[in-house]
């Protein structure tokens, strides 16, 4: 640390110093900024400590509804000894917070969680080094007590009479002491959340209700075909709509700006448009075969050891399987929603995006503007579970606002958000397996059929794409491959992925991508070698296992579920139960998740119904377990509506499945009971909870499904009509 | 245009909007500034937009203000800063959010229900909610939230 550098940096600076002291959390307006720093690697990038004592912390990882906000406060006043009260967190802001990568992938705590841990202790040993200087003590006789530095003399001083002559201007010290689990005092503990109050009594501020001065409704008309193109349109078709501002036209793009919002919806409803036909999607019916037959872009190899081709031709006993996996959308309850202003050459989003330093250089370069002068700002909206139709919403509003030169805002409508939200692509998986014998599992081979990557980490812009403009995207269903590798100790392995050149309609990242798909045909596979050899389900995976951790995790999970003294089913019973198991150590280097499913199967209406599950998890060291626990519950009971009930579905031209009739997900009365052991590892380092639990869940099914009546479901999802198909097969 | 008297959380307002038929959700949220009520689907399907005319638990989304003569009460107006409604003290309790975003159909049907029947079981419940669609997967909290409250107003 240079404290002629810090000094300079101090004077250049100026008021700013003050500025990010004390800025004013005035979303409604674009607060001058200048100076904050938004570098990951400087403590100011991250903290500032007003001389109230108040500490703001500037989080690029944003809370989608996930109660990390709690969780990163939770990081930060424990690391730095200030009460929770005391925090504020901004979150997203492109001017303020430092871009920590997308919101996504549990990695809020494991990566974000960790740099504001860093940063607070760099920041407190700065204040302690400060205060020794001051208290003329020796920085080692010091401690910090609820915001105040304490001497052993009991002498007193608050962290916010530091603030003028400690700058925080500091880089990063990977290397300066952090907390010991025995001295924390809020990390660890179920602290109830911050923004769940306001949620219960209306007063929180989504971004659907966020609202900016003189601001006017947008809604966008989308094409009749992904593809078609405006042939003409008649505005006198809305002419008795009152206080319509403008009907917006770029290339394909069309939208609605009104003084009102119903305005704008019906205007949007009634705007006589004639789109070209277009029917380039495939036969859903076929989609498989679409799948299997899209080019190859390129092959990559997710895992390989030993020669598992000649192995597999010499094994004396094979097994090979098929299994895949529909598209599924976001299905958030509030369509996606932005407020966009474009003054002076400036724009201005206020968008619930999960990756608000990606939206803007996308909006950059849609609007052929610098990435400075661009600002999104973070406003947290409806759950959105991956990539949804946020960031989209932002470049319509844009596109609208800079047709009418005043702020818009922008709310999907439900049709929209269904038919237009990137889904998770349609996932394709073949499955070899090769045993000796004496039972035991010589080969595995795996193929997996996704899209590929193009363009690095974006998702086109759908209002840009319409517009003819450039959003830098071109096409990403995001880190698909992740879990294709197994877990698993067998000598002779290849998984191979195709990465497709394209793929039905627009993909991107859904809770668990390819995680879930990848695992799901994985422990499915595995089951099925068990079952050809007589082995238990547990005993297969202890077998194959070099992992004391994943070991230990297992034999929690079957202490919790009474898994070896389940009883076996009636299968002649009309209505006949079975268990399933599976287990996950998510990209093979992090949290560890295993799980078993209790099902319920009509063999006469092919009905299936999953009544409980348990889940043991380790995610090492927990911050928030109540937090923990609901994101655990969120994992189960938003994958079981996935593989019970949910697919896009779609004609040559379109989406169909527009409404939540058409694509139903999981209703109360269909939510399974759920227990869960938390397996807290407070030494470890903390990894993530809000996507591992999601991974598991498709396998236990059809493991349980597969226990009921002897038939392994392999296509998700598990529809009545797949159930009662599979058992009239045998 | 067309002006309506309305009886919103206990006061009374008028509203002028351009077309009578405007759903009251758009009235609420955005003449009235009430951000209960939440727009979901605009189809009745959700519940996002529950709120309760003469205490029915009723779809702001698709019912016109034209046809609205009752008392509305949105979430803003189910209890008081210093006497919450006992299912907002027991959604918190039981920490049962994640978005947040259908809570407030979940609290105003469920505030329907306990109005109906204050001794519900689980399973009434969970029918009673069987409409309000969460997608986050809070659902074993919102039950339990619920019947907390429940078991909180047979202690009054």
């Amino acid at each position: 640390m240079n404290e002629m550098i810090n000094r300079r940096t101090l004077l250049q600076v100026g008021g700013a110093l003050v500025v990010a002291f004390s800025l004013p959390i005035d979303r409604t307006r674009a607060a001058a900024v200048g100076g904050k720093t938004v570098s990951t690697d400087r403590v100011d990038g991250f903290l500032a400590v007003a001389r109230d004592g108040r500490v703001t912390v500037y989080s690029g990882k944003v809370d989608l509804g996930t109660g990390v906000r709690t969780a990163l406060t939770q990081i930060v006043a424990d690391e730095l000894d200030v009460p929770m009260k005391e925090v504020t967190i901004i979150e997203g802001d492109t001017a303020l917070a430092p871009d920590q990568g997308t919101t996504s992938g549990s990695f809020s705590i494991q990566n974000g969680g960790m740099q504001l841990r860093r940063a607070a202790a760099t920041a407190r040993q700065a204040l302690l080094r400060r205060a020794a200087a001051q208290m003329r003590r020796d920085m080692s006789t010091l401690t910090i007590r609820d915001g105040v530095v304490v001497a052993a003399s009991g002498e007193r001083l608050p962290l916010g009479s530091l603030v003028e002559s400690t700058t925080l201007a500091l880089e990063i010290a990977n290397d300066a002491p952090q907390k010991t689990p025995a001295e924390y005092t809020v990390v660890g503990k179920p602290v109830p959340r911050l923004d769940i109050p306001d949620k219960v009594n209306g007063r929180f501020t989504f971004m659907q209700d966020f609202k900016v001065p003189g601001m006017l409704h947008g809604r966008v008309v989308r094409p009749a075909g992904f593809g078609a193109t405006v042939v003409s349109y008649d505005e006198t078709s809305i002419a008795k709509i009152p206080g319509i501002v403008k009907v917006v036209r770029i290339s394909n793009f069309l939208g609605i700006v009104a003084q009102s919002e119903w305005s704008a919806i019906q205007a949007a409803q009634q705007l006589k448009v004639t789109w070209s036909n277009w029917n380039g999607l495939p036969e859903q019916s076929k989609i498989w075969e679409h799948v299997r037959n899209t080019p190859i872009a390129r092959d990559d190899v997710t895992s390989r050891a030993g020669l598992s081709r000649g192995t597999l031709d010499a094994a004396p006993c094979k097994l090979q399987a098929t299994y895949d996996f529909a598209m599924h959308t976001h299905g958030s309850i509030g369509p996606s929603c932005a407020v966009a202003s474009l003054a002076d050459g400036k724009l201005t989003c206020w968008t619930a995006s999960q990756a608000t330093h990606d939206l803007r250089k996308q909006l950059a370069a849609m609007f052929d503007l610098a990435d400075a002068d661009v600002r999104c700002i973070y406003v947290e909206g409806a759950g959105c579970y991956g990539r949804n139709g946020h960031e989209d919403a932002a470049s319509d509003a844009a596109l609208l606002a800079r047709a009418v030169g005043q702020p818009v805002r922008v709310q999907w409508m439900r049709a929209d958000e269904h038919g237009w939200d990137p889904k998770g692509p349609p996932t394709l998986l073949d499955m070899r397996a090769g045993l000796n014998q004496q039972g035991n599992v010589v080969a595995w081979e795996s193929e997996l059929f996704v899209p590929d990557e193009v363009g690095g980490r974006l998702v086109p812009l759908v209002g840009s794409d319409l517009a003819g403009l450039n959003s830098l995207a071109k096409l990403s269903p995001g880190g698909v491959l992740n879990d294709h590798a197994i877990p698993y100790v067998i000598p002779n392995v290849t998984t191979t992925a195709h990465r497709l050149q394209s793929t039905p309609l627009r993909p991107s990242w859904i809770r668990s991508p390819g995680r879930l798909q990848n695992t799901f045909a994985n422990e499915s596979f595995l089951d099925e070698i068990a079952a050809s050899t007589g082995t238990d389900p547990l005993d297969i995976r202890l077998q194959h296992l070099d992992d004391a951790r994943g070991k230990d995790l297992l034999e929690r999970l079957a202490k919790l579920s009474n898994w070896r003294e389940r009883s076996q089913p009636d299968r002649n019973a009309e209505v006949v139960t079975g268990r399933g198991l599976a287990y996950v150590k998510y990209e093979l280097v992090r949290t560890y998740v295993g799980a078993v499913a209790e099902v319920e199967v009509n063999r006469n209406t092919g009905a299936l119904s999953v009544k409980r599950f348990y889940i043991a998890h380790d995610c090492g060291q927990i911050i928030n377990p109540d937090g923990l626990r609901n994101q655990i519950e969120g994992c189960v009971v938003q994958t079981v509506s996935r593989v019970l009930k949910e697919e896009v579905t779609f004609d040559r031209s379109m989406v169909t499945s527009l409404d939540w009739s058409s694509y139903p997900i999981l209703s109360l009365p269909e939510v399974p009971e759920i227990v869960i052991d938390l397996i807290d590892r407070p030494e470890k380092v903390p990894w993530g909870g809000g996507e591992p639990a999601c991974a598991v869940i498709p396998s236990a099914i059809g493991g349980a499904v597969f226990e009921a009546t002897g038939v392994r479901l392999r296509s998700v999802p598990f529809t009545p009509a797949k159930v009662l198909a599979a058992l009239r097969a045998t | 245009m067309a002006t309506a008297s309305l009886n919103v959380n206990g006061k009374s307002v008028s509203v002028t909007v351009d077309d009578p038929d405007t759903p009251l959700l758009y009235v609420l949220r955005n003449e009235l500034g009430f951000h209960g009520p939440r727009f979901g689907c605009g189809l009745g399907q959700c519940g996002a937009c529950t709120v309760h005319i003469d205490g029915t638990a009723t779809r702001s989304c698709v019912t016109p203000l034209s046809t609205v003569s009752g008392r509305i009460v949105t979430l803003e107006g189910l209890g008081t800063d210093t006497k919450p409604h006992p299912l907002q003290t027991a959604f918190i309790e039981e920490q049962a959010a994640q978005c947040g975003y259908c809570i407030n159909g979940m609290i105003m049907q469920s505030a329907d229900l306990l109005a109906r029947n204050p001794k519900p079981s689980e399973q009434d419940v969970k029918t009673e909610l069987a409409n309000n669609l969460c997608r986050c997967g809070t659902h074993l909290r919102i039950v339990r939230a619920v019947m907390r409250a429940a078991a909180g107003s047979r202690r009054r």
